[in-house]
């Protein structure tokens, strides 16, 4: 009982955390100048200088300056980010998106790098501990045999540290 | 002298296909056995060589006389009147060479050429070897030799064959001092693994027996690895101080594509050592030195082809198919050689554990081909979306920065971890004394960076950093203690004090800690990356007189000028820097901006006040049309210094690998009687450094 009580107090604790990272996390882009630095860095300069917009520091551009006030006059006149990122879009074309959208092909975009890396991690794990089980299978040794295995290893590393070993590492007889 | 460039380029291709024909008609002689042919094999492969080391002369020439007709201002040549003019510096009427297209390809034969004829003179070592290396330098210089000789022509008249009394000059942004040395230092990188690839290429090829063709390799290998670290920082130095934007790097699709085969040709570097230490992972070191050279080859499409648009591609031509047929080919020749011969690579021993430095290797490879393939598809994603549904999508920073920052970070981390894991398989015992110093730096920093008023939780961005940092001390720390670890050791032995066996303990595996330095490097590194979340800046119109704050420093106006000379005009503000209510620089920070006078383009020329602490950088971002008041724009960068300070360090870590390691001596001491314990684990166990 008293573990149980322990546990929903742990618990109530946890979610009282997590409920206050995500507000920290989610706070602190809603005043104007946030807003106007935050989609500004959304999205690029469509001068030809392949910038983001609030970065675009070419003498003269005429395109930079009108899309900041276009930005300014957006944000004022009350749109939410999406509303005002879409009109954008619509008026100068998709590459005014510094990065794709979180929809449809664009998805993709986001999705492959982290799905290739996990299957690439998630492959060498299990072919590594494949491997691992074949050669456990191959040389089994007893408690003591693998304690000895061990303190001759250690040895054998701080030994081999103070000097190069240009020479493969095949077995401990042959560093001994 | 255009005349004389034309014939050494077109007498370079004819040595050059001699090169590889006879190569390999010699090769395939010795390989069927040539008892009958009209030539020895070996005097067949010997005039081979002496083609190759004829080509480097004549394409040497080529290369002077563009260089010569620059300094010459022969207008006569297409290229130097729209690359150079009169008023130009001598330094950047060198730099003209790689300017433009057809010079740039020009650089790449003289590149290949020297290593080749460097390759030719040292075959000493192992003829056979050299010769299959050779043969396929060759083939790939005949590639590069076509293209300046028919599609991108450096030597190519101007039309009418009337000179102009001026050229056209050189595009301003490269008019910066370290444009001279930075496409050169690219370009020995991505030229450099042309030699690697064609070691491996001609080992798989013969069948080579043993490794001893990586132990060739290797120090080409690194010597191209640095230099290619070394172009790629120099260009982020470059953006940095010319483009005016605050930043060094924009993963613009060029500089991802240097990026591309460093990452690779770093994987390469780890991944070699398990295949000379435990003769594994033959297959994946072949394909990772063939993806370097093929990212290589894919680089210079990027910036020449005109596959993708980019700021920094200054010489775009449709010459983009070429490169794709190359590619083509080369890919094909290496698919067909490795199914081949894929029985010759076969693993002489398995990985056993996933707590070892095999594994940890693996893992790194892994993160590294990640980061890549992530760089590759964000820099194709443009393309790929307009193929599959017409509309072209922007692919900037905005996006990486929330895909490859994780990426960084992780391998951040294996790099502290992967030096304190054994071979073969780590132990508890040892996991929790290696690991137990940089877990508590770890932590320390971490809540070190929120009691110090870092908002860890409060921006991606700052979250990323406190994380970094954190690691960094992490990393640093097991690297100090792999160092203690290995000094304490010669101490006990040798009664020396620790620096002094430190330093012998560096001398005598000069690779293995030299290594650690390189990764002291890149710790630096990501320090000043880290520092990226927290800049700041501020930007005002600023009549003389008035100021501007940021930080702790407050700027004055002290006065706007305009000057003017043969090559450009200049318009700069001058203005006190004060920290703290004090002045701090005896001389007034001068960001300019450029007009070059041959062409009306613009330059911006950033002034930067550098400290360990931060950058104070300001830009002159031009004067408002209506009021004729210059607008300044003040950053205030932490950390960037750290960036070149770990360049360096990372460049004396790789200079420190490449000497050789100084052999303890030996005295022969009476070895105990063999334990029955050790009889029964006689071939089954193993641990050891690099």
């Amino acid at each position: 009982m008293a573990i149980t009580g322990r546990m929903r107090m742990w618990s109530r604790t946890l979610l009282a955390a997590v409920i206050v990272a995500v507000c920290l996390v989610t706070t602190g882009a809603s005043n104007p100048q946030a807003r106007f630095n935050d989609l500004g860095h959304k999205m690029m300069c469509t001068c030809g200088c392949n910038q983001v917009l609030l970065e675009c520091n070419h003498v003269g551009c005429t395109v930079s300056g009108g899309m900041r006030d276009e930005l300014t006059r957006a944000i004022a006149s009350g749109q939410n980010d999406s509303l005002i990122l879409q009109s954008f879009v619509q008026e100068y074309g998709a590459t005014v998106l510094a990065a794709p959208t979180t929809h449809g092909l664009d998805l993709l975009a986001w999705i492959m790098p982290f799905a290739v890396s996990l299957l690439a991690l998630g492959g060498t794990i299990y072919l590594v501990r494949h491997w691992a089980r074949q050669q456990q299978t191959a040389t089994a040794l007893t408690p003591q045999q693998r304690r000895t295995l061990e303190a001759m290893r250690e040895r054998i590393r701080l030994e081999t540290d103070t000097q190069e070993t240009g020479t493969r590492q095949t077995g401990a007889k042959e560093s001994l | 002298m255009a005349a004389f460039g034309s014939f050494a380029l077109l007498i370079a291709l004819i040595l050059a296909g001699y090169n590889l024909l006879a190569g390999g008609v010699g090769l395939r002689l010795q390989t069927v056995g040539g008892g009958t042919a009209p030539i020895a094999p070996e005097r067949l492969l010997e005039t081979a060589r002496r083609a190759g080391i004829a080509g480097f002369v004549a394409v040497t020439a080529a290369a002077f006389a563009l260089v010569w007709s620059a300094f010459h201002n022969d207008f006569r040549l297409e290229y130097i009147v729209e690359h150079s003019n009169i008023a130009l510096p001598g330094a950047y009427k060198f730099a003209a060479l790689w300017s433009g297209q057809e010079g740039s390809l020009l650089l790449w034969c003289w590149l290949l050429a020297t290593y080749g004829f460097v390759l030719r003179l040292t075959d000493k070592e192992d003829r056979r070897l050299h010769a299959y290396a050779g043969t396929i330098l060759a083939g790939v210089q005949v590639f590069f030799l076509i293209l300046v000789n028919f599609v991108a022509m450096p030597f190519s008249l101007v039309r009418g064959g009337v000179a102009p009394a001026d050229g056209n000059g050189l595009n301003p942004l490269l008019q910066y001092p370290e444009m001279v040395i930075h496409p050169p230092m690219l370009y020995l990188g991505y030229v450099g693994f042309t030699v690697p690839f064609a070691f491996a290429l001609g080992a798989l090829m013969m069948r080579y027996p043993g490794d001893k063709w990586i132990h060739i390799t290797r120090r080409w290998t690194m010597f191209t690895w640095m230099f290619l670290t070394i172009g790629i920082f120099l260009g982020m130095h470059w953006a940095y101080a010319v483009l005016g934007w605050g930043g060094y790097w924009g993963w613009d699709p060029v500089e991802n594509a240097s990026l591309m085969p460093w990452l690779t040709g770093t994987a390469f570097l780890h991944s070699v050592m398990m295949q000379e230490k435990r003769g594994m992972m033959k297959s994946w070191n072949v394909w990772l030195i063939f993806s370097t050279f093929l990212l290589s080859i894919l680089g210079t499409l990027l910036t020449r082809g005109g596959l993708v648009s980019s700021v920094h591609a200054f010489a775009q031509s449709s010459i983009g198919t070429w490169f794709v047929v190359f590619l083509g080919i080369v890919l094909a020749v290496c698919a067909f050689t490795y199914i081949l011969q894929k029985d010759h690579l076969k693993s002489e021993h398995q990985i056993e554990s996933l707590v070892s430095r095999e594994s940890g290797f693996l893992f790194n490879n892994l993160v590294l081909l990640a980061a890549c393939f992530t760089i590759l598809w964000g820099t194709l994603y443009p393309v790929l979306s307009e193929y599959v549904d017409g509309t072209k999508k922007t692919v900037s920073g905005a996006y990486y920065s929330h895909v490859m920052v994780p990426i960084g970070v992780f391998l951040l981390l294996l790099t502290g971890v992967g030096p304190l894991l054994a071979w073969r398989a780590s132990s508890l015992k040892s996991l929790r004394r290696n690991f137990v110093l940089p877990v508590v730096a770890f932590w320390v920093t971490l809540i070190g960076c929120a009691i110090a008023g870092v908002k860890v939780w409060g921006d991606e961005g700052v979250f990323y950093a406190a994380v970094t940092w954190s690691l960094a001390a992490a990393v640093t720390t097991a690297i100090a203690s792999e160092f203690v670890r290995g000094a304490a050791v010669l101490h006990r032995q040798t009664g020396k004090n620790m620096v002094a066996s430190a330093v012998l303990l560096t001398r005598r595996n000069t690779r293995r800690y030299g290594g650690y330095v390189v990764h002291l490097g890149v710790v630096l590194i990501f320090l000043g990356f880290a520092g990226y979340a927290f800049n700041r800046s501020a930007e005002k119109e600023m009549p003389p007189g008035s100021s501007i704050s940021v930080g702790p420093y407050r700027l004055v106006n002290i006065g706007n000028t305009q000057e003017s000379n043969a090559n450009y005009d200049t318009e700069f503000s001058q203005l006190d820097v004060y920290e703290h209510g004090r002045k701090i620089l005896n001389e007034p920070m001068s960001p300019e901006k450029r007009v070059y006078l041959v062409n009306g383009q613009p330059q911006t020329i950033v002034a930067n006040h550098s400290t360990l602490l931060w950058d104070l950088y300001v830009v002159y971002e031009g004067e408002n049309p209506d009021t004729g008041m210059p607008i300044i724009k003040v950053f205030l960068n932490p950390l960037v210094s750290w960036i070149w300070i770990g360049l360096a360090v990372t460049v004396f870590g790789t200079l420190l690998a490449l000497v050789p390691a100084v052999q303890p001596s030996r005295v022969a001491v009476m070895a105990p009687a063999r334990t029955q314990g050790a009889d029964a684990l006689e071939g089954g166990a193993s641990a050891g450094g690099d």
